[in-house]
């Protein structure tokens, strides 16, 4: 029952963290088809603010007079360095903080998971009129403080060591573009401090099994040199899992899906080479044991050039 | 370059890969026992005192059909017909089976409670429904299953369990009906072979026990309960441990028997604990003609008190006016500098809630959807009772100590909530944010810390050289609820304190019941 992440970057963003990563909203992320040229580093920080008041209980709707609206806001650092203008290394980090505005459960804070991608881009052609690139993405994430996972939903994460595969497709005509996605999650089992717990039948042990995810991504927009606008579209499922019974709490290993949809803005500032800055949000239409969420983001970014490379992105395919 | 680079990334992929290569099936701690084979038989156990049976003999077993009839070969060719093509998931049956008939039902008692531990969801005008045992199976459930119902559900089928098995083996020993491996030797047997007579059957007096007081507790819940059941019954025969008559009379006597408990529990007043809207004015306005500050109730919206009546629930270790002796004296005045002294406390924990506080905390919470402290109590006594290799009656027996035990603290812990009436921390001060939620009753005394004190008290006398660690869970226990906020520590050691009190009794019944240790 988290936000979903509405993760951003000029360079990427993760949010592996916010219980189902289905928007990568903005400009080169671990989702979006934009490649840091070779021995360029962009680095930056983010901040975003979700909240929610209603939630999926199971498939019902409704509010809880005792959790009031449950926050979450989330300051990340990312960075994107190229190898090369194929081959990207993406790293990002958040600290979270949640909060209920209502009943007495104390909120939770803490540095969260550290997300580590490999960005592969073995092919970009002209086909047609435009340009087709096509991208493999590796993904490895894990908790990096001893945080508590079985707090749901004022928990800042889930615990688990994610491994996402991603396959993606890009083709950009003139300055418009869309995206896809489809991405695998494998997630590792976690322990909680309870040593017995029950879902739908009793577990004597401390140890949770937690199902994968399947996500896909949409995003269409405008694209150039100087600025992106996209509009986004994502569902991410639980593999498994099982719904939240009348009037408990939820669990780690909740059946969580979602549908979100949201825009992205990114902006190359002219003053300065190099930086820039991002913005968008995102809103839950659709879920199942999630918060209906709805969320802002924004942040700053600047590319770092080193052996006298030009400050740049492939926000552009080239044309070949 | 590249084919470094396309190296390195084949091997990080790999690297990764491997703490996800393996199942993610995750195994109970109790899922993989090896069979139980007592130290001793305790054959002698048909004299150990019962608690609720006038004697052994109240509830008549008929003489056994001899070894020698036709109707017992038959009886013998039946299993040995079943055995002749055992699938998976019948040698599965077996081996969970052999682990424990008493450690087995507690662990379905258990599952049950934890199931049904969720408050219900308030009506549209902000009252709240109330579970109803003649609909069970209608929203909200019957039973909701908080720690007093669990405490009390716990102490019956504990209870009725032992004085069935100690009617059975006072039959055991009288009729002297030799296990069907031990009359005819080409009986495959895949359990520990034991000496002890096996008419009627343990296993079946058991799961007889345990089913017939389960219908009364979890009425909603006999379709896993009658299968649960049949299993246990085959899993006997498939074993070549019992013949069917050995099953069919200890079936019997368990539901003979159990059915006096169920008589029992329809007239121990816990039926009207839950109490009406004058009776939860009355309490509040007399904490108020006291000069005190009333409990409420931090639910949106605001609950009934849970279970008020609870406290004069008959209980099975003392009397009713032993149960008011054991009420402890009163808390720290509401307007007194310790209570703000204590309330500041609270706060202070809260805002400096720490990684290990949390541990602790949750740890011990036992809140909505789990089995309660008391059943937690039972898990940690189970898994040390599974390393002492107990006799089935000496299971029941010790299982039957503790849970009476956590039943009448139960009773006293209520007795003294409403007595007192007494607010939790955040009604003093709403800054104080919790660890875990706040239970919906009286703060004085602590519920978990009765519970826990009175545990530790009777396992420490059943398994003395854990007297240390019992009591380091206790104090642990009990302090979690004041890292979490949720209590005073004021409530907390006189929780601890009369939890003893109430385990005494328990230990003092144990010293006298004839099983020694």
């Amino acid at each position: 029952m988290r936000s979903p992440a509405a993760g951003i970057g000029k360079c990427g963003l993760f949010l592996s963290c916010l219980l189902i990563s289905v928007m990568h909203v903005n400009a080169q992320t671990d989702a979006d088809a934009i490649m840091m040229t070779k021995n360029n580093f962009c680095v930056g920080g983010m901040y975003s603010y979700s909240s929610w008041k209603n939630y999926w209980e199971g498939t019902m709707k409704r509010n809880n007079l005792n959790l009031g609206t449950v926050s979450t806001r989330m300051a990340g650092v990312m960075g994107n360095y190229g190898i090369s203008s194929k081959l990207n290394v993406l790293f990002g980090i958040p600290y979270v903080e949640t909060k209920a505005s209502a009943g007495t459960l104390h909120g939770q804070k803490g540095v969260q998971d550290l997300s580590l991608w490999l960005k592969y881009m073995p092919y970009e052609k002209q086909v047609g009129s435009g340009t087709l690139s096509l991208y493999g993405i590796g993904g490895i994430s894990f908790p990096v403080t001893s945080y508590v996972a079985d707090y749901q939903p004022l928990a800042i994460g889930m615990r688990s060591t994610n491994l996402t595969l991603r396959a993606m497709a890009d083709y950009q005509v003139g300055s418009f573009f869309a995206t896809v996605s489809g991405s695998y999650v494998i997630r590792s089992n976690i322990k909680i401090d309870r040593d017995a717990y029950y879902t739908t039948e009793m577990h004597n042990t401390n140890k949770v099994e937690m199902p994968d995810l399947a996500q896909w991504n949409l995003r269409v927009g405008y694209r150039t040199d100087r600025m992106i606008a996209e509009a986004l579209l994502g569902q991410g499922y639980t593999l498994g899992g099982f719904d939240i019974t009348r009037n408990n709490m939820p669990f780690p290993s909740n059946k969580m899906n979602m549908t979100s949809a949201g825009i992205g803005l990114k902006y190359n500032i002219k003053a300065v080479d190099g930086l820039s800055v991002i913005g968008g949000g995102s809103y839950t239409l659709a879920g199942r044991n999630v918060g209906q969420a709805t969320a802002f983001n924004g942040g700053i970014f600047y590319i770092l050039a080193f052996k006298g490379h030009k400050k740049t992105t492939t926000n552009t395919p080239e044309k070949k | 370059m590249k084919k470094l680079v396309l190296l390195g990334i084949v091997i990080a992929a790999m690297a990764v890969s491997i703490p996800f290569a393996c199942s993610k099936k995750v195994d109970g701690r109790t899922d993989d026992l090896a069979p139980l084979a007592p130290a001793k038989t305790d054959a002698d156990a048909g004299t150990w005192k019962t608690v609720l049976l006038t004697g052994p003999t109240e509830f008549p077993v008929a003489a056994p059909i001899a070894t020698g009839t036709p109707e017992y070969i038959a009886q013998v060719n039946e299993i040995k017909a079943w055995q002749a093509n055992l699938t998976s998931a019948e040698k599965d049956i077996i081996k969970y089976w052999s682990a424990g008939a008493v450690l087995r039902w507690n662990e379905i008692l258990r599952e049950l409670v934890a199931k049904h531990n969720l408050p219900p969801y308030q009506n549209a005008d902000n009252t709240y429904p109330a579970p109803n045992a003649s609909n069970p199976l209608a929203y909200p459930l019957f039973p909701f299953a908080n720690p007093p119902y669990a405490a009390r559900a716990y102490g019956y089928v504990s209870a009725a369990t032992y004085d069935a098995l100690v009617a059975a083996y006072y039959y055991k020993k009288l009729y002297n009906r030799a296990a069907p491996y031990n009359v005819d030797a080409t009986v495959n047997v895949l359990i520990p072979k034991s000496d002890l007579p096996s008419y009627p059957s343990e296993d079946a007096v058991v799961e007889g026990a345990s089913v017939e007081m389960l219908k009364l507790l979890f009425p909603g819940d006999q379709d896993y309960v009658q299968q649960k059941a049949e299993e246990h019954k085959r899993a006997r025969i498939l074993a070549g441990a019992n013949v069917r008559s050995d099953i069919e009379a200890g079936e019997a006597l368990g539901k003979a028997v159990a059915q006096k408990f169920v008589t029992r529990a329809r007239g121990d007043r816990a039926g009207a604990a839950i109490g009406n809207q004058a009776q939860w004015t009355k309490m509040e306005t007399d904490c108020i003609a006291r000069g005190e500050k009333a409990w409420k109730s931090l639910d949106i919206p605001a609950r009934p008190p849970m279970l008020p009546l609870y406290g004069v629930v008959k209980a099975f270790l003392f009397d009713s006016l032993t149960a008011i002796s054991l009420r402890p004296g009163p808390p720290p005045l509401t307007g007194s500098g310790k209570m703000q002294q204590e309330t500041d406390e609270a706060l202070y924990n809260t805002t400096h809630d720490t990684r290990e506080h949390y541990r602790i905390v949750h740890f011990w919470a036992d809140g909505v959807n789990t089995f309660t402290p008391p059943g937690h109590w039972d898990a940690i006594a189970a898994e040390d009772f599974i390393t002492k290799n107990f006799s089935e009656v000496r299971w029941a027996r010790n299982m039957a100590l503790l849970n009476m035990a956590e039943m009448d603290a139960a009773i006293v812990c209520w007795d003294t909530k409403y007595f007192y009436f007494n607010p939790r921390p955040t009604q003093n001060n709403p800054a104080i944010k919790t660890l875990t939620g706040i239970p919906n009753f009286p703060s004085y005394i602590s519920g978990h810390s009765t519970f826990s004190g009175a545990a530790a008290t009777v396992l420490s006398y059943i398994i003395p050289e854990n007297a240390a660690k019992y009591n380091a869970m206790a104090s642990e226990a009990s302090l979690s609820r004041v890292y979490a906020g949720i209590h005073y520590t004021s409530d907390c050691t006189a929780g601890l304190q009369v939890g003893a009190n109430v385990g005494n009794y328990a230990v003092n019944r144990g010293k006298a019941d004839g099983a020694g240790n």
